[in-house]
């Protein structure tokens, strides 16, 4: 299904049945495009919080990585992620914010790439584990990273709502 | 602290088995020897797994049942939730009127939830997935989870 088109992690040129799609690196001019994906993934339209996230990962090509898939001009889905390690005790691991691939085409494979390619940034970055953390109810999305071989890892995800005065 | 019940258990020892090659048809003794489990209780489990739509009989010479659902779609709640109750509620035998049992009872519910998310996350493709990545296939005779 990948052929792999260039050794840069971050690149690739992916062939899924008969479309050719082009991961790279996010820039400035997707972000209308993104925005648009993500509202009619969520119902959601947040430009501001896209051009922060452009802002602190799109530049960054060291430890922050804001990929996108496109057919042509179409942007069918995108991934962002980062090397982190704040965590108790945790050794740096990628750590996956969101993908997003546009509704229509979920389960064709597109998210698949894009977080194949992510984890080859990751690897170049010098990290073997990746993590993420997703709200125990949005089903496609633990699917989607249980397909990609994802496990419970050995922290859990902890709240509570603040006394007064706390 | 989960443990499955053994129709449920046996159900998805036989979707995996099946699943992993949907061209190939097994009998309930065949399946049953593998797992070292009792046939007449598995040819129960298959008939509701028939029901159920995931695998199908067929009859003849080198007949058995075959995976027929969707690997992709199936989850392994799916089919967990045909032999047993998964995230039903507040666990039986608290005395959720205490505040002792109401704690407990919140402590409980959590694993239920968490139990309930994992099953629903987890597709028979992704199973398989994660059988490939554990083990290279090879045929045996022998119970693979046989206690010795």
């Amino acid at each position: 299904m990948v052929d792999a088109a260039q050794d840069t992690p971050g690149y690739n040129l992916v062939t899924i049945g008969e479309h050719k799609i082009n991961i790279r690196p996010a820039v400035k001019e997707d972000l209308p495009n993104v925005v648009a994906l993500d509202d009619r993934t969520t119902g959601l339209r947040k430009p501001d919080y896209w051009d922060d996230l452009f802002t602190r990962f799109g530049n960054r090509k060291d430890l922050r990585f804001f990929l996108i898939a496109e057919e042509g001009d179409t942007l069918l889905g995108c991934i962002f992620g980062e090397v982190r390690s704040w965590e108790f005790n945790s050794v740096p691991c990628g750590w996956v914010g969101t993908v997003s691939v546009e509704p229509n085409l979920r389960m064709g494979g597109i998210g698949s790439v894009l977080y194949k390619e992510i984890c080859r940034c990751f690897r170049k970055a010098g990290v073997t584990k990746i993590r993420t953390m997703i709200p125990r109810d949005a089903t496609d999305l633990m699917s989607f990273f249980r397909a990609q071989g994802m496990m419970a890892g050995p922290f859990i995800q902890l709240e509570t709502d603040m006394e007064e005065g706390a | 602290m989960m443990s499955l019940q053994k129709a449920t258990l046996f159900a998805l020892y036989a979707v995996l088995e099946l699943a992993e090659d949907t061209d190939r048809q097994l009998s309930a003794s065949e399946i049953a020897e593998r797992y070292n489990i009792s046939t007449n209780h598995l040819a129960k489990v298959l008939r509701d797994l028939g029901r159920a739509g995931l695998v199908e009989s067929v009859r003849g010479a080198g007949g058995g049942y075959r995976f027929c659902g969707n690997a992709k779609r199936t989850t392994l709640l799916d089919v967990v939730q045909l032999f047993e109750e998964v995230g039903t509620g507040p666990s039986s035998g608290i005395v959720q009127e205490t505040n002792a049992g109401a704690a407990l009872s919140q402590v409980m519910d959590e694993i239920e939830e968490i139990t309930y998310a994992t099953l629903l996350s987890i597709s028979i493709d992704t199973m398989l997935k994660l059988m490939r990545k554990r083990r290279p296939e090879k045929p045996t005779s022998t119970g693979l989870f046989r206690a010795v």
